[in-house]
């Protein structure tokens, strides 16, 4: 009797939930299509994102925008969460809102599943930096998003150690260069630095740091230049002292780095402004001792960064409520109250300027340096981006599996950057985009 | 009474067969024929991107014939792949059927102390999930977290073997439980009887329960081969740890890859059509060889 009830509770509810599947399915495609939705009651936003806390700020605007309700959906960040977009928007119901870093924009534009939102952000250009504001816009006229947050990198440093090992913090790279010897010879165990083959943001950050410019659009056609001079001049230098070995070749983010920033044997990590909140969770040992300086830079007196990650709020092509969804994209990224949650709630780093203002306390780890987001916000101002490509995740991807043996054997990283244009370009030319010669 | 009226029955029943197998058909063309259909017409097909790809219309999707078959089989990529899962299938194959074979032979001999223990303790690694599993090892190879030294587990000559013994470490119960659970079903009057004859334990192992244990043998393998041809969780999940496995180690990888990272869903498509045809191969291959063996005249 038991097991019979059982049974049938179960294929109840395994009916129901194909139901409401099928259902749901239809009824999204089947909605209308009017953006209003100011006579058809309280309009439903979906929205993907990963900051942390996100469904707080939503529910703050929740609850002073009874017609508009937005519903978050964490997702898990990175490469998983583009393509699980972009699978979504193919198959025909994705999210009103996505959160799209500024280097899958370009993807996610040529998929056609976000919307072009030029009319209804006019009024909020001016709150961006032009930097931000053109990676938003691909340098075309149209507008894709919102920007969200930036990530001018700049130079996290332990103090303590540096003093110990007698080094002073490096203004040029060549300096930077020098330390990693001096330290290497002081203490082989120990690395001023190491050269991460699974992060490829962080090596366009460096690269744009350089100056380059890995995509453009020239007239009707693309131009890829990830193997330009700029570019594999970085690749050289960093190749250089992994070859020597006073650059370590771990990747970030794992554990075994992780206990290196933690016992003290990796003393530098070129990053981006948001490091703060990775070094507390993944470094706690090291509370107080990481201090921050701009990035080393390339001829002495110049006065350059580069940007790694950054994301941006999108509204899908395919959303019946884009008004409403606009609505909600410039308020979370634009408005003081949103603001205010977002670095509070979200630990983000706004790319508002009047967001990165808000900014005065230090975070807790870098309790060492109250001047940390008066660094910051300087340094940013001096962060110079790339126009990203319509096909970014295959470069990323090349970058990953061309410097992965590149560092394992230690050998020339120019030619790992010339595999990831020659990848590029063939992806793009397979796809039949047109390309400048 | 005596005599159950098949004919007439069968004739007037009529429909009543296809209606128990209705729910049967239903989740096989919902659930299996159809996502199969699809995919080979995705494989036939690919987007054509015109301009920049950017703004409506620049990208459309198109038929292209055998197209992304030719590319598939083409790849050196995906070759290289077969030839890095051939390797750690033979280890794996060897090693993990090898020790189920032995472990379930041993449990078998009366004279084992503690055969419940041992048996759930060789068993338990297979309730880890393969994720875990893999992260639990991945620890434990890391150099600088190793409790084993600096021994470079991951480097690029040792970890297909260190991969392999993932497998290993989780197969080998699962494999050895069927094996076992066959040697019990193995009438004890046959050992009896050699025993009679003057046969020992290790004879007795190798001339009778071996020979009984074929069908077993070669079920397990061929679910063994077809795991193996499809290796994904390991490789993946120790990829973040280590820069000696690429995104395209296995063929299986390479499939998400393209489907996921570089967002080439019709290449995609067509490479898994061609892993399913290798699977279907290896593993048909494979009983055809043994059948006549196995199962007498088959």
């Amino acid at each position: 009797m038991r097991t019979n009830r059982l049974a049938v509770v179960a294929a109840a509810a395994l009916a129901a939930a194909l139901a409401a599947g099928c259902s749901g399915g239809s009824g999204e495609s089947a909605a209308p299509t009017a953006s209003g939705g100011a006579a058809a009651g309280p309009v439903t936003l979906t929205y993907w994102t990963w900051v942390p806390n996100m469904d707080k700020i939503a529910a703050a605007w929740n609850r002073s925008h009874p017609d508009i309700q937005v519903t978050v959906s964490k997702q898990a960040g990175g490469d998983d969460a583009a393509a699980k977009f972009l699978t979504a928007a193919k198959a025909g119901n994705p999210p009103d809102l996505v959160q799209a870093e500024y280097q899958m924009l370009p993807s996610f534009v040529a998929a056609d599943a976000v919307a072009d939102i030029k009319a209804e952000t006019a009024q909020v250009k001016g709150e961006f930096g032009d930097g931000v504001w053109g990676l938003v816009t691909l340098g075309t006229d149209a507008v894709y998003a919102v920007p969200q947050d930036s990530g001018p990198m700049m130079l996290y440093y332990r103090r303590d150690l540096f003093e110990k090992y007698g080094i002073e913090v490096p203004k040029t790279w060549d300096e930077y260069a020098q330390a990693a010897r001096t330290v290497h010879r002081k203490d082989p165990k120990v690395f001023l630095g190491t050269f991460s083959s699974k992060d490829p943001g962080w090596f366009a950050g460096l690269a744009q740091q350089a100056g380059a410019q890995w995509w453009s659009i020239d007239g009707d056609a693309w131009k890829v230049a990830v193997d330009d001079d700029a570019t594999t001049k970085v690749a050289n230098y960093w190749g250089g002292l992994v070859k020597e070995g006073v650059i370590d070749g771990m990747p970030y983010f794992t554990p075994e780095w992780n206990k290196a920033l933690n016992d003290g044997t990796l003393l530098t990590w070129p990053s981006a402004v948001w490091g703060p909140g990775v070094l507390s969770s993944n470094a706690p040992k090291a509370k107080g001792k990481w201090a921050v300086a701009p990035l080393p830079q390339w001829n002495a007196g110049e006065n350059h960064s580069g940007f790694w990650g950054g994301s941006s709020t999108a509204v899908a092509a395919k959303s019946p409520h884009k008004a409403a969804a606009v609505k909600f994209a410039t308020w979370l990224n634009t408005d003081p109250q949103a603001l205010d949650l977002l670095i509070k709630e979200g630990s983000v780093y706004p790319a508002s300027t009047k967001g990165a203002a808000l900014l005065t306390e230090a975070p807790e780890y870098f309790s060492g340096q109250p001047d940390f987001w008066r660094q910051a916000a300087a340094i940013g101002a001096t962060a110079r981006g790339f126009t990203f490509g319509p096909d970014v995740n295959v470069t990323y991807n090349a970058y990953k599996d061309a410097f992965d043996k590149a560092v394992a054997a230690r050998s020339d990283f120019a030619a790992a950057v010339r595999t990831m244009q020659d990848t590029t370009v063939a992806d793009m030319q397979k796809s039949g985009f047109t390309l400048a010669k | 009474m005596a005599r159950p009226t098949t004919g007439a029955r069968a004739g007037h029943a009529g429909a009543v067969p296809y209606l128990f197998l209705a729910p049967a058909m239903a989740l096989f063309t919902l659930f299996m024929a159809l996502p199969i259909g699809y995919t080979v017409y995705l494989s036939l097909r690919r987007t054509k991107v015109s301009g920049l790809g950017l703004g409506k219309g620049a990208r459309k999707e198109i038929f292209t014939g055998l197209d992304n078959y030719v590319n598939a089989l083409g790849d050196g990529e995906l070759w290289a792949g077969w030839l890095r899962v051939l390797g750690y299938g033979a280890l794996v194959l060897a090693f993990m059927l090898g020790l189920a074979l032995l472990f379930a032979l041993m449990l078998d001999a009366s004279r084992v102390r503690l055969a419940r223990f041992t048996r759930i303790s060789i068993f338990l690694p297979y309730a880890v999930p393969g994720v875990a599993a893999t992260l639990m090892w991945g620890f434990l190879y890391l150099p600088t977290l190793s409790p084993f030294g600096g021994l470079p587990f991951l480097g690029a000559d040792v970890v297909t073997f260190s991969m392999a013994n993932v497998a290993v470490w989780g197969g080998t119960g699962f494999n050895m439980l069927v094996l076992y659970t066959n040697l019990r079903a193995v009438p004890r009057d046959y050992y009896e009887a050699a025993r009679i004859d003057g046969a020992g334990e290790l004879q007795i192992a190798l001339r009778i329960k071996v020979p009984m244990l074929t069908p077993a043998i070669i079920l397990t393998t061929v679910f063994s081969v077809i795991a193996t041809v499809q290796v994904f969780t390991e490789p993946t999940t120790l990829r973040p740890l280590t820069n000696t496995i690429s995104s395209t180690w296995s063929p299986l990888m390479k499939v998400y890859r393209d489907a996921f990272v570089t967002g080439d869903l019709y290449s995609a498509a067509a490479t898994s059509v061609v892993i399913a045809a290798i699977s279907l191969v290896l593993s048909f291959g494979f009983l055809r060889v043994v059948k006549s063996r196995a199962f007498g005249e088959g």
